[in-house]
């Protein structure tokens, strides 16, 4: 038929590795155009969205920010608490990960991958964010150690750019290789993919714990100067990965009309049983701390809750996120919501919704109002920081759409033991079969 | 030879399909150059020398009179006037501070304005460095201050404040800069290189003084308005996309003059000088008076003081 070597042919040349590699490549373009006529929709929604966000960009790129609604009192806006919220989302997937690596959860294993491509999409999104919100795009080589001028370690934003750059490699390391070999029909040998996980699981720690110390590292925005934000930060995200994972697992059932995965849905809600409340706890324990000292410190905080001299368009958004947690929290503490996927599958978009909300808008904007010198002055997104958003929030949803797609088609198990293609028999295996909450 | 062995059986309808999908390819990559379009209307304001600039710190001197030049002549091209960039570096034995007379300043906002004028400040949003807070007797509380006061000054149960750069000692806006596109001068300066600048925002999240101020836009003035003796680290016109701040007017100060904003001061309530001559008013100053500075507990250290003389 032809005169190739057949795929998973022990290849020993060079040539033949590059030869096979960029057979995986173009296999994966292949499957990212194929596709039934939903996904086709689906993709094509998508685009339209991304080219909405790529011309708004242009045009913000041309014009200058004048275009959002930041200025010199609040000067981040949208974009960075897009990207706060992200890295979360990112450092999120580490909830599957350690199930699957740490508590040799065999079930997770199979679909950890889940996990591992949303971490790869969310980092891309966090890194478009950051360069939406740059007022020189152009200037982004100034940023690269040995072209530029790189202010590490002094710049908590250089260790930002390091953490989840490095958190992109190791995922799209882990995911490429374990796929290109299941591409080759070849078991994944550990000792290329395993220390690169476990190396990952404290990475994932970092990028938020990082993010988080961008942040609170400033004495004069006293909202943000508190201990607690970094374990803040990564309760909050212990939630909204999860979360999402969950829905995105619903959505993969009802493509693959398959029934899978179900122990580690079971897993993630036990694990957002306990973030939420932590979460909650949290916020409980700041809330107090803020209105039982008072005084100016607290005027942040005065604001998002309850208004300002007069001023209040955060109020409205701060109490829609607590009532979507609580509501989440309610929902999840609910035994037996693993067997309603209807309560289940709400519980999460509630606890989704809400805190993107608490650690975007809530989180970035009340830092900035009043302002240093006690200005009020507040802000609303505009029309187009709306659409660069929804542009790069289309843009992640597709590649992750596509890296699912790639996981779970392109290679069909051939020992058909999982339904992401990821062979179990090449995953190590634990002697003993731990449980996994259940 | 076989193109593509290792894709999946032909379907049947392949062809159709794939004629389909090459259309739809293309015209989706037509509708991402018409999305990004206008990119192509804002790279020739940026040439290819700027885009490659180094930063000030690496230009040698050669380098950098070519740099000036340019500026100049960009200057020209964009705005419709001569100008003069000059490079004034910090004299040697100088540490710059400044002191304000809070007994005395009557809250016209003439340092405001002189500064506006000086700095090439863009026109419409008619910026400053300078914000001047009309405060509550009795009380440093900045929460119970105005910015926006619009009545006959001084007001008698009123004392009005002055807030510019402090040029702290330890700038939190320089330590968090991620590509040290800002950093404090020999002589106690903090500069922004405006070539080198990426406009994250960062310093501004940092600053506690609301000191810095961001070209959201290019800045807009008319050619007859332009100050045309310009620095490069200080006056010059700001690119869009850029931080700028509080400078001392060091191209006035590291040539001997004094800054627009106390030139400008009908009441005498400022002070310059350099912190190291012990004979200096503003050692007299900080000798002599009730002085104190802002937001002390910080401890920033700022070379910015305040005073009351009654």
């Amino acid at each position: 038929m032809n005169t190739a070597p057949a795929i998973g042919q022990p290849t020993t040349t060079p040539a033949g590795h590059w030869r096979n590699y960029f057979r995986f490549l173009a296999r994966v373009a292949w499957e990212s155009f194929d596709g039934n006529w939903t996904f086709y929709v689906w993709m094509t929604v998508l685009t339209a969205v991304a080219l909405v966000g790529a011309n708004a960009w242009a045009v913000q790129v041309r014009d200058g920010l004048a275009l959002t609604h930041m200025n010199d009192h609040v000067s981040w806006g949208l974009y960075i608490a897009n990207f706060t919220f992200l890295v979360g989302l990112a450092a999120g997937g580490v909830m599957m990960v350690i199930p699957a690596y740490l508590y040799h959860d065999e079930e997770m294993h199979h679909v950890v991958i889940i996990g591992e491509l949303l971490a790869i999409a969310a980092i891309v999104m966090c890194l478009m964010f950051v360069v939406a919100d740059l007022g020189r795009p152009d200037r982004f080589w100034h940023l690269l150690p040995g072209l530029g001028r790189f202010n590490f370690p002094v710049s908590m934003l250089t260790w930002d750019v390091i953490v989840l750059n490095v958190y992109l490699l190791l995922n799209l390391h882990i995911c490429g290789y374990l796929l290109y070999m299941r591409f080759l029909g070849r078991p994944a040998n550990p000792r290329w993919y395993v220390p690169f996980v476990f190396v990952s699981i404290v990475w994932a720690i970092s990028i938020h714990t990082v993010t988080a110390f961008l942040y609170c590292g400033l004495g004069g925005r006293p909202f943000w100067n508190t201990a607690l934000l970094a374990p803040r930060f990564l309760a909050s995200a212990f939630v909204s990965g999860p979360a999402f994972i969950i829905v995105a697992i619903h959505v993969i059932r009802r493509v693959v009309g398959g029934d899978f995965a179900s122990g580690p849905v079971r897993t993630l809600v036990n694990i957002m049983r306990v973030t939420i409340l932590i979460n909650l706890l949290m916020v409980v324990s700041e809330v107090f701390t803020e209105f039982y000292t008072g005084g100016a410190h607290t005027s942040s905080a005065r604001y998002l809750y309850f208004g300002l001299h007069g001023h209040n368009a955060l109020v409205p958004w701060i109490w829609t996120s607590l009532a979507m947690t609580v509501a989440a929290a309610a929902l999840l503490l609910r035994p037996g919501v693993t067997g309603h996927p209807v309560l289940l599958i709400s519980a999460c978009a509630l606890a989704f919704a809400g805190i993107w909300i608490e650690k975007g808008m809530g989180l970035i904007v009340p830092g900035f109002v009043p302002s240093t010198l006690h200005e009020m002055v507040e802000y609303q997104p505009s029309l187009i920081e709306w659409k660069i958003t929804a542009g790069i929030w289309a843009v992640g949803l597709m590649i992750y759409t596509l890296a699912l797609k790639v996981a779970m088609n392109v290679f069909p198990p051939a020992g058909a033991q999982t339904p992401l293609g990821v062979p179990a028999a090449s995953w190590p295996r634990s002697p003993v079969s731990v449980a996994d909450g259940r | 030879m076989e193109t593509r062995p290792d894709l999946p059986e032909p379907r049947r309808g392949l062809s159709r399909r794939g004629l389909l999908k090459g259309f739809g390819a293309t015209l989706g990559l037509a509708a991402f150059a018409k999305a990004i379009a206008p990119l192509t209307e804002w790279a020739p304001t940026v040439s290819l020398d700027e885009f490659l600039q180094k930063h000030y710190l690496e230009l040698s001197p050669v380098d950098l009179e070519i740099i000036l030049r340019r500026l100049e002549r960009e200057t020209r091209e964009q705005y419709g006037t001569d100008v003069t960039i000059a490079d004034h570096r910090a004299p040697a034995g100088v540490k710059f501070g400044y002191a304000l007379n809070l007994s005395i300043c009557n809250g016209c906002r003439r340092c405001a304005e002189a500064c506006h004028l000086e700095n090439n400040h863009d026109r419409p949003s008619h910026q400053s460095y300078i914000r001047v807070f009309e405060m509550q007797k009795g009380s440093l509380d900045l929460e119970k201050g105005n910015v926006h006061y619009d009545h006959p000054v001084p007001q008698p149960d009123k004392f009005y404040l002055p807030v510019q750069c402090q040029q702290c000692e330890r700038p939190p806006c320089v330590e968090v800069c991620p590509v040290e596109a800002t950093w404090k001068e020999p002589d106690g300066i903090v500069v922004v290189d405006y070539n080198w600048c990426i406009g994250c925002r960062y310093c501004q999240a940092a600053c506690p003084y609301h000191a810095r101020r961001f070209n959201w836009t290019k800045p807009q003035i008319p050619a007859t308005e332009i100050n045309p003796d310009q620095s490069y680290l200080s006056n010059r016109i700001r690119p869009q996309g850029t931080m700028e701040k509080c400078h001392f007017c060091l191209h006035r100060t590291r040539n001997g003059r004094l800054p627009a904003c106390l030139e400008a001061c009908p009441t005498g309530a400022r002070v310059f000088g350099n912190l190291l001559d012990p004979d200096s008013e503003i050692r007299q100053v900080l000798a002599h008076k009730r002085v104190f500075v802002l937001k002390e507990e910080l401890g920033l250290r700022p070379q910015f003081f305040y005073f009351f003389d009654v």
